[in-house]
């Protein structure tokens, strides 16, 4: 089995790279990375959609979500690769396909979590941050999104580790990314699948387990840091000489 | 492209057939690995109540594994890798009797119960020691408090990440297409090559799937309603 991944360690790490088109593990973080880039931008814009007083833009984004929820992101995959065509009138490569279908799946469960830390927090909030005089804008820019992305900074994270794994459908329409690099070794070893597809599934263990361990951290930082803020707020509560009269 | 929508050819009857056995498959397939899943989960999230270090160690294990190898990885690795490890007389009564569906609900199933034991075990860890010690103390065996006083409350309490698990297994199971199981999304595929009415299909087969997670996510929400545990 060691044999495998180390006569094909280039191929998997790199695909036929510098000879050919970029692969294997280095494609699909190229192609996390870009879904992402997009993604978080636009899971902005459909989370502030959602919590919008002007139904023109709350339906739509509401719909959007469901639908994207609702729907296999393989399926997701077949209409970009037949929409996207269609929509910009030249053919795309399936690579451009498959960033497009991520983009789009994972702004919708992005924006769902970022609505979720919106909603959760207390609506005193936002109704002191008007009163002051803010702007509907600001209070969102200042007060609301700094604390809600803050609360959901490791759901957010962990969301971005399941694009790693997501990018794994783009065998179905051969972007030559990690899982389809494997599948060309098993065609060419014919006779080893289970080692095969052990180290695949290896490879992919080794780089989320990992990024999963740095979310736990981060969370576990995120928690000890809201524990000792609150303690430091109680604190300054008693000593609040003005607050206690 | 949109203004000439030709649905007749998909709903002739060869090809209606073939769509509706598609939808029977994915039903079938759903159902296999959510059996498989909600089984495997539970005993898993009771054994790491049991508290014994090596099992506990064992099932984080198994849960760490499952939650981060894409599910398309596990269903080769379970298609393709697994029957090899078998005597040619298994690997033979197998592929005879549907390989890829039986593959596909077990690799469905083993990756959805780690999602499913994470549920649980969350939902057990919310109810208090309290209920566990006075089980107990009035001589019920551990099985027995387990399965009477403690699991009924964790799963009310787990009901809706439950019922989320349980939409994307659903979608999941679009996967098995990649190992040649003949599910929804490999009938639409297939109507596709014969008919060239992409658009149509597609719009068919997605109408299909979202009718069913809406359907999913509108009864889990009526459940989670019902058997919420009340605030004291």
């Amino acid at each position: 089995m060691l044999d495998i991944l180390t006569q094909n360690a280039h191929f998997l790490l790199l695909g036929q790279y510098p000879s050919g088109p970029i692969g294997g593990l280095a494609l699909t973080l190229i192609l996390a990375l870009l879904g992402l880039a997009f993604a978080i931008p636009l899971s902005l814009l459909l989370a502030l959609c959602r919590v919008s007083p002007y139904r023109v833009l709350s339906v739509p984004s509401t719909v959007l979500v469901y639908i994207v929820r609702g729907v296999p992101l393989v399926m997701l995959v077949f209409w970009s690769y037949f929409l996207v065509p269609g929509l910009i009138g030249h053919l795309v490569s399936a690579f451009t396909t498959l960033v497009v279908t991520l983009v789009i799946y994972q702004a919708a469960y992005l924006s769902e979590i970022v609505r979720a830390g919106i909603e959760s927090l207390p609506t005193g909030q936002t109704e002191s941050a008007r009163s002051l005089g803010m702007s509907y804008g600001s209070t969102m820019r200042h007060v609301i999104l700094p604390q809600a992305l803050y609360n959901m900074l490791p759901s957010i994270l962990s969301q971005c580790v399941s694009t790693v794994k997501d990018t794994s459908i783009g065998y179905v329409i051969s972007v030559q990314e990690l899982t389809f690099s494997a599948q060309q070794i098993n065609a060419s070893l014919l006779t080893r699948p289970f080692q095969v597809f052990l180290v695949l599934a290896l490879v992919y263990f080794a780089v989320c387990y990992t990024l999963t361990r740095c979310v736990q951290g981060v969370e576990r930082r995120i928690s000890r840091r809201r524990a000792s803020g609150k303690m430091s707020n109680v604190r300054s509560l008693i000593n609040d000489s003005v607050l206690q009269s | 492209m949109l203004l000439h929508l030709d649905f007749a050819s998909i709903f002739a009857a060869p090809n209606l057939k073939h769509l509706m056995w598609g939808v029977q498959y994915t039903a079938l397939l759903t159902l296999a690995s959510w059996v498989i899943a909600v089984a495997l989960g539970t005993v898993m999230a009771t054994l790491r109540a049991m508290g014994n270090p090596v099992i506990e160690r064992f099932v984080a294990g198994y849960v760490a594994y499952h939650q981060n190898v894409p599910m398309l990885a596990q269903l080769f690795l379970w298609y393709f890798g697994f029957p090899t490890l078998l005597p040619d007389s298994a690997q033979g009564w197998i592929n005879a009797h549907g390989g890829e569906f039986i593959f596909a609900s077990v690799a469905i199933g083993l990756c959805m119960a780690a999602y499913y034991s994470e549920d649980i075990r969350s939902g057990l860890r919310a109810v208090s020691a309290g209920q566990h010690e006075a089980a107990r103390s009035l001589g019920l065996s551990f099985a027995k408090s387990m399965r009477y006083v403690i699991l009924p409350q964790s799963f009310r309490i787990a009901m809706p990440p439950f019922i989320n698990h349980t939409v994307v297994l659903f979608k999941n199971t679009s996967l098995a297409m990649a190992i040649g199981v003949a599910e929804l999304t490999y009938t639409v595929r297939d109507i596709e090559n014969q008919t060239f009415r992409t658009f149509e299909i597609y719009l068919v087969g997605t109408l299909i799937y979202l009718a069913i997670s809406l359907g999913l996510m509108g009864v889990g929400a009526a459940v989670a309603r019902h058997t919420r545990i009340p605030a004291k």
